[in-house]
């Protein structure tokens, strides 16, 4: 066992974990994070991506241990004051998501794309979020989206009614 | 008791709300099975066979026990899991051969994965660690993994006790349906005809794994009077039922949860072997344990999809009218039947005809045993196999005769004016406007300018050659009418149920049959309730996924959630309303017959008195003044049993642009026009649409869940499964023509599938259109760089190696070897 002290959404943990534990096993199973989620195990789909010491990295390749003295960011630590971050907002607005496994992941990845490229084109993002898989939405509204958040996390702009995007419809 | 305000809520069908899922999923507040933590909970791992086909010898468990934290280690028959026989609810036929399907194996593994023993430990972790010391002594039979030698005599069987690989042959024949001509007699005649030609064609349909991104996961929790099992389904409700009939518990004393689920695709239509040995772990144990399966067993052992070898012959005169198709089919069930895997297929039955009024038809389908993992259910479920049949040889056909593809079509297919149609398969088309949504697709793709972009390059020998590829589509879904249901077999019925709660505040709680797992129901369903009430969206909930609260249900899969599900909401709204009437007309103090209703209002016939049903509500809950002779009570149930499926449809266009040095196939262009009758919510038809076209043109670029020749997965982690990220795909431009259906009161069509139904033949026909000038005619799916590199090498006689050449063998090629897919993915 090894000690580890972490900062986690803001909380300071100090726990005993088994060398080999995952970052994401300690988050679920030890903290229940479970917001943060597993969905491979060769670190291809990206589902359980979290900000360490403001850098995203999929969780399942980092260490408990590697974490200790940093701190974490996940998908739970991301309100303030009850308001949502602009690109969950973004997610809302624009139905980047389906049936939500890959969301929490989708969206850290989409924070730290916009924290290098605060106004990426399309191509950018679409390379930007190449190693999270999602499954249902084939990636237009998630794309949409992550440029929807980057106008709107402009310097100077205002929170505004979402344009509407949907396409066709009776 | 108010007086009407003339304020009637803004109508929501046809909204695009956003959806009342989100919150909690953008904020990880979410409950998937993995997440539940019950004190004392155990967990378990299983041990699974390396081998594809085997005998079991003695399996020693002895140092697997020595793991601290373990608390059991049992095989198959300890906890007699071999003797289970796992559901299949849908025997095609009388005499359909169905092996035994154990929870675990006891004697016999029959495909690469199969579970032979079970640890249980007190962490993931050490059941894990424990699983590998468990010590199976095999002794390897031969594998069975080509369907065409599969069915030869004297091949290996996979269930030697069955006598023969073949699992059933199913045949449909127009001219002994009464419905058309003999196919038979159609081919025969157009080879001896002059004006007439037959054109036949073998396609290949790869294995897929549908790959949901939430992996697996069961709990069961035996200490209550009921047992609760949560699981990651598509269908609490045949699983509760099915879990009564196969272990012989009463079935009142099981609740099934179906908390939030990530995905499905059909892949979560089953009862899992692994479902059930957690079940029958925690009975034993008589504590909570839980299953959570990793990626590669996902891949490894949940079911696959597709796998078909197509035969396809087609009659057709030389001005392009067809005469007569002939589909001969083998489908590849793998080594045993999953709960509906013998009757996907055969649903494709009755859609190779598609759009087209073809006069003589037959469909034989032969399903085989092999030693892979068992296919069933896969979005679309045998009409993408069927679409992309039809409308792969609709191209062929046309490049044959020398016809523009889609001048091909139209000359054969249903024009608008002639519905509703009966078809040479026996199903009434109700409406459906082929034409409309063709002229809108061909002018937003802007085909003409395509077709001369595409000419030009061909001329100045362009690096990057351009193909344009068609798909004109229609499904059946919305299952199903329970009598066409029986008349097939079935093992159910196709209705679906709605219960509406008013509660005293005048808040719906809508408990549904239907099982969402990403769809949006809660957003869409609201919106239906909330005009058929006149209540306001956001005093309504829909309750799902519990056995204990929709106590009926027959769940989600085959786009019924709207077009059968979304209707018993509707007939349940009427009822809710029927027996709010005369309690209103009490209030109000006036004859029921006087009464009306509008936008959640009862008021009386030319008078501003009304009172809301929301307050009807309330009266009825303090109950104090209501009509003799009704009970105070204005909660309603229905069960809607559809007429009809119901046949949504559309023109898909798509322009690839293939790099002849490389192969590289890159999208250039994608539209779509899809009419699924009324549309209840704009945004979630747009994302249905936009995630079925990314599954099925996964299918044409980048799928394939190959065996080698030992039987072994070579596909078992997403390194090697290429799902297409964000970078490999394009914006698509959709849009909507409306047709609404009239089998149901809302006019609504599925949408859950139609985008993978349509688009892998379009992918695939444009990537052809590409190469075919240089002598190419087929290649198979996936067609990765290798393929389309080595197909125009080969046919220019400049191919590196002669046995690279064999770029479409299919059958040889179904996953009997994969020597074409290079390592480490096909990307």
């Amino acid at each position: 066992m090894a000690r580890i002290r972490t900062t986690v959404d803001g909380l300071v943990y100090e726990d005993d974990v088994e060398p080999r534990m995952l970052l994401v096993q300690y988050l679920r199973e030890r903290l229940g994070k479970t917001g943060t989620v597993i969905g491979c195990d060769t670190s291809n789909c990206g589902a359980c991506t979290v900000h360490l010491d403001g850098l995203s990295v999929k969780s399942c390749s980092v260490l408990a241990v590697q974490a200790n003295g940093s701190e974490v960011l996940t998908v739970e630590g991301l309100e303030r004051d009850g308001q949502l971050h602009p690109v969950q907002q973004a997610f809302h607005d624009n139905h980047a998501l389906q049936c939500g496994y890959c969301t929490p992941g989708m969206i850290m990845q989409s924070i730290d794309l916009l924290g290098d490229n605060p106004d990426p084109t399309e191509q950018e993002v679409r390379e930007g979020i190449e190693g999270n898989l999602c499954r249902c939405t084939g990636y237009q509204n998630i794309v949409r989206a992550v440029q929807d958040a980057a106008q709107k996390m402009k310097p100077g702009a205002t929170a505004s009614q979402p344009a509407s995007v949907a396409g066709g419809g009776a | 008791m108010t007086t009407v305000e003339n304020n009637a809520p803004a109508q929501e069908i046809g909204r695009d709300r956003r959806r009342k899922e989100d919150r909690r999923l953008i904020t990880g507040r979410t409950r998937w099975t993995d997440n539940q933590a019950l004190t004392g909970l155990l967990h378990l791992s299983i041990v699974r066979s390396p081998f594809a086909h085997a005998e079991i010898g003695s399996i020693d468990t002895s140092a697997a026990k020595q793991i601290p934290g373990v608390v059991a280690v049992y095989t198959a028959s300890d906890i007699g899991a071999d003797a289970v026989q796992l559901p299949c609810a849908w025997p095609i036929t009388k005499d359909m051969k169905s092996p035994q399907r154990p929870a675990l194996a006891g004697s016999r593994v029959n495909f690469a994965g199969e579970g032979v023993a079970v640890v249980v430990a007190r962490s993931a972790a050490a059941a894990k660690d424990a699983a590998e010391l468990v010590e199976v002594d095999y002794t390897e039979l031969e594998p069975v993994l080509d369907m065409e030698e599969a069915l030869k005599e004297g091949a290996t069987l996979v269930h030697p006790e069955l006598g023969t690989n073949e699992n059933a042959q199913w045949v449909f024949d127009s001219g002994e349906a009464g419905s058309g001509g003999s196919a038979t007699e159609a081919l025969s005649a157009a080879e001896k005809a002059d004006d007439q030609v037959v054109i036949t064609r073998r396609f290949r349909q790869q294995r897929l794994v549908p790959v949901f991104m939430e992996p697996r996961s069961t709990v069961v929790d035996p200490s209550g009077e009921q047992l609760v099992m949560w699981s990651s389904t598509q269908v609490p409700h045949i699983l509760k039922t099915m879990l009564a009939l196969t272990l012989g518990l009463p079935e009142h004393k099981i609740r099934v949860i179906a908390p939030d689920v990530g995905g499905g695709f059909g892949g979560k239509i089953a009862v899992a072997p692994e479902e059930v040995v957690t079940l029958l772990v925690a009975q034993k144990l008589g504590k909570p344990v839980k299953w959570t399966e990793t990626r590669s067993e996902s891949l490894l052992t949940a079911h696959h999809g597709r796998d078909q070898i197509q035969d396809i012959s087609m009659a057709v005169t030389k001005d392009g009218i067809i005469k007569g198709l002939d589909v001969k089919l083998l489908a590849d069930m793998g080594a045993y039947l999953g709960l509906v895997g013998p009757g996907v297929p055969i649903l494709g039955a009755f859609m190779f005809n598609a759009i087209y009024k073809i006069p003589a038809y037959r469909f034989d389908c032969t399903n085989v045993f092999t030693t892979k993992t068992l296919t069933d259910a896969y979005r679309g479920a045998g009409r993408p196999e069927a679409t992309f049949g039809i409308e792969r040889m609709m191209d062929e056909v046309a490049v044959e005769l020398g016809l523009e593809p889609m001048e091909f079509r139209k000359k054969n297919w249903i024009k608008h004016e002639e519905f509703p149609f009966t078809t040479v398969s026996t199903l009434t088309y109700d409406t459906g406007n082929y034409e409309a949504a063709t002229d809108q697709a061909m002018q937003m793709f802007d085909y003409d300018g395509l077709r001369r972009e595409q000419e030009e390059r061909r001329k100045r020998g362009d690096v990057k050659q351009l193909g344009l590829g068609i798909s004109t589509f229609t499904e059946m879904c919305g299952l199903a009418p329970s009598r066409v249901l029986g008349s097939l077999d079935y093992g159910a019925g196709g209705w679906e149920t709605a219960s509406i709660r008013m509660l005293p505040t005048g808040k719906a709680e809508v408990v549904v049959g239907v099982s969402p797992h990403g769809q949006g129901h809660e957003t869409a369903f609201s919106q239906i309730i909330a005009d058929k009430l006149g209540v306001p969206f956001e005093d309504v909930e829909i309750l799902h996924g519990d056995t204990q609260s929709s106590y009926r249900g027959l769940d989600t899969y085959g786009s019924r959630s709207l077009a059968v599900g979304g209707i018993a909401m509707v007939k349940a709204a009427e009822k809710v309303v029927a027996k709010a009437k005369p309690i209103a007309a009490h209030m109000l103090e006036a004859s029921e017959d006087d009464i009306e209703f509008t936008a959640g209002k009862f008021s009386v016939k030319g008078t501003d008195k009304g009172v809301g049903i929301q307050d009807v509500a309330l009266a009825v809950f303090a109950a104090h003044d209501y009509p003799e002779g009704i009970e105070p009570d204005i909660d309603a149930h229905a069960t809607f049993d559809p007429e009809n499926f119901s046949y949504p449809h559309g023109t898909h266009l798509c322009a690839v642009e293939v790099d002849t040095e490389t192969g590289f196939v890159q999208l250039h262009k994608y539209v779509c026009v899809d009419d699924v009758g009324t549309v209840i919510n704009p945004l979630i038809v747009e994302g249905q649409i936009h995630g079925g076209l990314a599954q099925g043109i996964a299918q044409a670029l980048f799928e394939e869940a190959p065996y080698d020749e030992s039987g072994t997965l070579l596909s078992g982690t997403l390194v090697d499964y290429t799902l297409p990220s964000a970078a490999d795909l394009i914006n698509f431009d959709t849009a909507n023509t409306s047709t609404p259906s009239t089998t149901n009161p809302l006019g609504v069509k599925g949408v859950g599938e139609a985008g993978t139904i349509a688009s892998t033949p379009a992918v695939v026909n444009a990537v052809l259109d590409a190469v075919r000038q240089y002598g190419v005619s087929d290649i198979d799916m996936p067609t990765t760089p290798f393929r389309v590199w080595t197909a125009i090498n080969s046919a220019k006689g400049t191919a590196g190696r002669a046995d690279e050449a064999d770029v479409a063998s299919p059958g040889a090629g179904l996953g009997s070897t994969a020597k074409d897919m290079p390592e480490g993915g096909n990307l």
